[in-house]
């Protein structure tokens, strides 16, 4: 904390904003939504910061970043230290600091948030994040001498290059494998340029291979190798490999052309840069109305994705109320902004299309709320004779995934829940020694942050495990 | 990296590229596929697995240059290189223990059935093959099948082996009896004839689906398809699926999704726009 301010003074500092692109400008472009913060606004917000005896933001974390120590740091401009800092708690703060549901995590717990409004914490891990990319050489990545063990990752995703990081930073030699052809998993395929540029993945994985991590994309496991030939090569494993298979409504008409899964939609614009076309060679189809099936951030992005390339009415069709949509305030916020129609308390029925089964509408039922279910949420309930036809040319299914069977099919001592997903210990160890899961094969469809924490964990169980594991005489099946 | 090692064309628009992937050549199974990836900014192509030298650590894939992602590979010469190759992909074939098996592959189709005819005359199982072409020049892989059993030529227009469709040819060799198994590959019309020949014959039939595809290991859902009236994805439930079971008009139907991307794709490269790549 620095001493311009006292407590008093502290506490009349307004919540900083961060400036965006004009929504009626942004909604027809691909860049980044939020600008930042200037560097006079980010110290200043960081004064805001109560350093509180007890911090509750710090356990809101998933990943336990000390908040109160960075600010500090930040707030007095030492940038080096707070980006050090940072870093030695989360290894992609860039990414975080734009994805993350801050307002049900840290910000949510901020003392401040109880008479006013909460720290930008969200704003400020961006800030620092950004500027250490920009400063690599006053933040360099401290490696522990090496311990000679070698330990695969799979999966590039969040949950995977947090693990990557952790484990290097500790010694170890790590070799991530990609199924794709970029790394980055999610952060690439799925979350759209506006929200997270490329940029700051490719920053963010280049740091990693700078302190030594190796990627290995176009390598699929469960296929090109088995978790079992992975054992035969390397001391320890972590599998992060996703989520998977996407789930459909199971409705009438719902394989007529124009009904894409969230999945595939995203992964032809973002991965793939289809809204390019014909400069990128892969094709996407340009709905003039697009209805996207869900009411989690997956929807906001294609919602939002679908008005940017060009949709006259891009519609959210989503079976409870605002405010029970898992999406982060901020993508809601955003995608009303942009002239995101809504439809609340809708169900859809069946997929609606004309003589040569391209989409012409989704069908749809009134729903009303009824007694809460199982996650505590008011069960949906139909409104007979409801029906009605929302006229659209495109439907994105944003519903859910089920876990990917390419990997544990081809691994049977991996022992698996009733959905398919890796059962793990409170360590993050599978029913395989010194293979450890995390992410979505683990949790089902969770969120970025969650899927990083539980690579951090399991990277400090790892390197725990590697202390005593025994070690192996190495056949060289895997090539890398 | 992918090196080209060597490149043979073998129809009027279909090549053949043989292509460094030590690991997969080593040990992809009948039925399974790559998906190609040329270079940054071309699009994800699903192909099979036609052959494979473990040794000179390559595999051969055949290629039907009918878009522009396709001419751009075909357009590759010895020494360039592929940037992204990801397999093997996909269930293998399920190959019959004992008995015979009847092969018909069409067109392109010819190179898919090539590796499962491998499998089958490796288990010691007779193979009789059927293939066709509109012509004489539009037959492929014949030398290569005729190394693993029996085949039977058909041409559209008699221009060489039997006149007629390949179809014609199965229906002759089925009433003959004793085919216990069928493996039928190629356009969609052929494979929906040929399973309407065996269905009432109660020959089981098994056949590779080509439908759109993007990551090819399950993530997007894009290549769907309806099989016994379950929906299943062809990257991680198939390729190859039971042909009494598979709906083929809703495969037919999804294909025809991008026809008038790949018409503007197509211009765009005849016009002299055509690149490899984003720059």
């Amino acid at each position: 904390m620095s001493e311009k301010y006292t407590t008093r003074e502290r506490l009349k500092i307004d919540r900083q904003k961060m400036s965006e692109q004009d929504p009626q400008v942004r909604n027809a472009n691909f860049a980044e939504v939020n600008l930042g913060l200037q560097e006079k606004v980010a110290l200043l917000e960081a004064e805001r910061c109560l350093q509180c005896r007890d911090p509750k933001c710090v356990s809101g974390c998933p990943v336990m970043v000390n908040i109160p120590r960075f600010l500090d740091l930040l707030s007095e401009g030492n940038l080096a230290g707070a980006a050090q800092s940072l870093l030695s708690d989360n290894a992609l703060p860039s990414v975080t600091g734009r994805v993350c549901p801050q307002e049900t995590q840290c910000e949510i717990e901020c003392i401040r948030g109880h008479k006013g409004l909460p720290v930008a914490v969200g704003y400020l891990e961006r800030y620092v994040g950004d500027w250490a990319q920009g400063h690599r050489d006053q933040v360099p990545m401290q490696v522990a001498p090496a311990t000679g063990r070698r330990v695969a990752v799979v999966g590039a995703g969040p949950g995977g290059l947090t693990a990557a990081g952790e484990l290097a930073r500790r010694g170890h030699e790590v070799t991530v494998f990609e199924a794709l052809h970029k790394p980055g998993g999610v952060l690439v395929y799925g979350i759209p340029e506006f929200r997270l540029p490329k940029k700051i993945v490719e920053d963010e994985v280049s740091r990693l291979e700078q302190a030594g991590v190796k990627i290995v994309c176009n390598t699929v496991i469960g296929r090109t190798y088995t978790i079992q030939e992975l054992r035969a090569e390397f001391d320890a494993i972590f599998i992060a490999n996703g989520a998977g298979l996407p789930v459909f409504m199971n409705v009438p008409g719902e394989n007529f052309k124009g009904v894409y899964s969230a999945n595939e939609y995203l992964t032809r614009v973002n991965l793939m840069s289809a809204y390019q076309f014909p400069r990128a060679d892969t094709p996407v189809l340009l709905g003039r109305r697009v209805a996207t099936v869900g009411g989690g951030n997956v929807a906001m992005d294609s919602a939002r994705t679908a008005k940017r390339i060009g949709a006259e009415a891009s519609m959210i069709v989503y079976r409870r109320t605002r405010k029970e949509m898992p999406a982060r305030a901020e993508e809601i916020h955003h995608a009303e902004q942009e002239g995101i129609e809504f439809e609340f308390l809708v169900a859809p029925v069946e997929v609606v299309g004309n003589e040569k089964r391209w989409v012409t509408g989704l069908k749809c039922v009134r729903m009303k709320l009824g007694e809460p279910d199982a996650s505590g949420r008011a069960r949906p309930e139909i409104i007979p004779g409801s029906e009605f036809v929302i006229p659209c040319d495109v439907v994105v299914v944003a519903i859910g995934t089920r876990a990917n069977p390419l990997l544990t099919a081809t691994c049977p001592e991996l022992k698996l829940n009733k959905w398919g997903n890796i059962v793990v210990d409170e360590q993050g160890m599978t029913s395989l020694p010194g293979v450890f899961a995390g992410g979505d094969i683990v949790r089902g469809a969770a969120t970025v942050i969650l899927a990083m924490g539980d690579g951090k964990r399991a990277a400090a169980a790892m390197d725990e495990y590697l202390k005593t594991a025994p070690r192996l005489s190495r056949s060289a099946a895997v090539a890398v | 990296m992918h090196e080209i090692i060597a490149k043979q064309g073998l129809s009027p628009n279909v090549t053949r590229l043989d292509v460094k992937a030590p690991r997969i050549a080593q040990i992809r199974q009948p039925g399974q596929f790559v998906i190609v990836h040329l270079a940054e900014g071309a699009e994800r192509i699903p192909l099979t697995i036609a052959d494979a030298d473990p040794e000179r650590g390559t595999i051969a894939l055949v290629i039907q240059a009918v878009g522009k992602s396709t001419r751009d590979l075909v357009a590759l010469e010895p020494g360039q290189a592929i940037a992204g190759i990801a397999g093997p992909l996909g269930k293998p074939t399920e190959l019959i223990e004992k008995g015979r098996a009847l092969c018909v592959g069409g067109g392109v189709g010819t190179a898919v059935v090539h590796p499962i005819a491998q499998g089958l005359k490796r288990r010691g199982i007779p193979v009789h093959s059927i293939i066709g072409g509109r012509s004489r020049e539009w037959v492929i892989f014949e030398p290569e099948l005729r190394q693993l059993g029996e085949v039977t030529v058909c041409t559209d227009d008699g221009s060489y082996g039997r006149k007629g469709f390949v179809t014609d040819a199965a229906r002759e060799l089925l009433a003959a009896g004793g085919i216990d198994m069928v493996y039928a590959v190629g356009p969609v019309p052929m494979m929906r004839a040929v399973v309407n020949l065996t269905r009432p014959l109660g020959v089981p039939t098994i056949v590779s689906l080509n439908p759109v595809m993007v990551d090819g290991t399950g993530m997007c859902g894009g290549c769907r398809v309806t099989v016994g009236g379950q929906t299943l994805f062809a990257c991680v439930d198939g390729p190859e699926f039971d042909g009494h079971h598979v709906d083929f008009d809703g495969l037919m139907d999804r294909l025809g999704t991008y026809r008038e991307f790949e018409q503007r794709a197509s211009q765009a490269c005849e016009a002299g726009q055509c690149r490899v790549g984003l720059h």
